[in-house]
């Protein structure tokens, strides 16, 4: 019994232990964004990385999304003789809640498992070491840029997102199901505030910075040999969705 | 001037460094052998600052790095060049920008005096035609002349070799060595070699030490280890099973 209860004390200084040391990372990456020499190259291609090569896997899931909701939305909203609605309906779940957790999510898939595989790779093959011998600091060329990256790029592929959503919604609803495009739009522009468009750049903006700060933790943290590797680029797509909705919910009910 | 002393370092309870004690002199070659998983890796990124270590001294040029801070310790590092066992180059980036990264972001210098200095390093590391070429295209021999070269760009005062040699055939082995040799005349540095390579490193460096259960167990010229009468050493040296190293 009192190894059971030592044993989970061990665990859970662990976790915390763990938990300080994510955020003290954090800390100094920040520091690390405002504090010269500004590798702007670096940032170009990371931007080119996480953002442009991002964006047919975002254009393909936000029509998609965009339509699946229009549908589901379209049969609820008949049942209540609401079908105009149809607009507001797709578009607010979109900006507020879909499009900045759905890009965030495909992004933390496609790019974020790449930055910590990349930077897991660096480690272990000393890469790191190199760059502090050559007394440069790693921070500067491997987490700052994939930060800012993805700070700038989230809220964009966001809004790539949301625009296609809403026109699949359009296709969905006008084309095939016969409601009038001018319905479509008109209510749209009737019920979405500047708020709600503030919430999900805030969201977006705060999910960049999550699926960076893990996707590079994870990556420079990484244990040795390729298995090393493997967990952390697990570690990171998992520890980065489950915060990505977490966060999520949280900024959704301050803004309730 | 380098001066360990009494270094000690563990990692989860095991102790690695024991209390080491070394002086190696100005532009002296010394290579440090032992056991493979004895230390000798982690001795030498005690060197450079990367391992922190529990107890104990290193005084660079009248400096003890292991008590300054990071600005003060990145001065430090800017002396030295380093060698890792697997080049450690950098995969995104070319043979001619690996080796340029230093003079790039160090010493910001003038793209036409970094490509001078690159081609001179490739030609002294008998590497010229090979600029354009990343990382991945190019044979492990190779790799390790592109890493002495990324190492000696900068001219640094220290330059360390963590098992430079390692999975070379004996012809690459040899031109490697030479290759130390020949930049050492060339640039003068104090240069600090992790080796397996018994007896052939004798012929290298002017030094020798022996690093066994986490201590200098004997040092001294080439000549003095190959006839020490450190029965560990000998055996070391010899490749004697049943003895006294175990596990050797």
């Amino acid at each position: 019994m009192k190894k059971y209860i030592i044993n989970i004390g061990a665990r859970v200084i662990q976790i915390i232990r763990t938990i300080g040391h994510m955020f003290i990372f954090l800390m100094n990456s920040i520091y690390f964004i405002f504090s010269p020499p500004f590798k702007y190259r670096l940032l170009l291609k990371q931007i080119y990385f996480i953002g442009n090569k991002s964006v047919v896997v975002i254009i393909l899931i936000g029509s998609f999304t965009g339509m699946v909701l229009a549908l589901q939305i379209f049969y609820t909203l008949r049942k209540f003789g609401s079908e105009a609605m149809l607009g507001p309906a797709v578009a607010l779940s979109l900006i507020r809640e879909l499009g900045p957790v759905l890009s965030a999510l495909t992004v933390t898939g496609r790019a974020g498992s790449a930055i910590t595989a990349e930077i897991g790779i660096m480690r272990i093959t000393e890469q790191i070491d190199a760059l502090i011998s050559m007394a440069l600091n790693p921070m500067k060329y491997l987490v700052v840029p994939n930060m800012v990256a993805a700070i700038i790029v989230f809220p964009l592929l966001t809004a790539i997102f949301d625009v296609i959503g809403i026109f699949g919604g359009y296709l969905i609803g006008v084309k095939l199901l016969g409601l009038s495009s001018g319905t479509y739009f008109s209510q749209m522009k009737q019920y979405i505030d500047i708020v709600d468009i503030e919430i999900g750049l805030y969201k977006s903006i705060s999910f960049g910075l999550i699926v960076s700060w893990i996707s590079c933790y994870k990556g420079y943290y990484t244990s040795y040999g390729a298995e090393g590797v493997s967990k952390a680029t697990t570690e990171s797509v998992v520890l980065s969705s489950i915060l990505i909705l977490i966060w999520d919910y949280f900024i959704g009910s301050l803004y309730l | 001037m380098i001066e360990i002393i009494d270094l000690h370092k563990s990692f989860d309870g095991q102790e690695v460094l024991r209390g080491v004690n070394l002086k190696i002199e100005d532009k002296e070659l010394i290579a440090i052998i032992g056991q493979s998983g004895g230390g000798k890796s982690v001795f030498l990124k005690h060197l450079i600052g990367l391992l922190k270590p529990d107890r104990g001294s290193i005084i660079i040029e009248g400096i003890d790095i292991t008590k300054v801070r990071r600005k003060e310790l990145d001065l430090v590092r800017q002396k030295f060049g380093v060698v890792f066992q697997g080049g450690a180059l950098f995969d995104s980036l070319t043979v001619y920008d690996n080796i340029a990264f230093p003079l790039r972001e160090k010493l910001m210098l003038h793209e036409l005096k970094v490509r001078d200095r690159v081609e001179e390093l490739l030609e002294d590391v008998g590497l010229s035609g090979i600029e354009n070429k990343y990382p991945a295209e190019i044979s492990g021999g190779m790799r390790k002349r592109v890493a002495l070269a990324r190492a000696l760009v900068t001219e640094p005062k220290i330059v360390l070799f963590d098992e430079p040699t390692t999975g070379l055939d004996p012809i690459l082995l040899h031109s490697i060595h030479d290759l130390i040799v020949e930049t050492h005349r060339k640039y003068g540095f104090t240069g600090v070699i992790i080796s397996h390579d018994i007896p052939e490193i004798f012929e290298v460096v002017d030094r020798v030490a022996f690093l066994y259960k986490g201590i200098i167990a004997e040092i001294g010229t080439p000549q003095e280890i190959q006839n020490s009468k450190n029965p560990v050493a000998r055996q070391f040296l010899t490749g004697a099973r049943n003895s006294l190293i175990k596990d050797l």
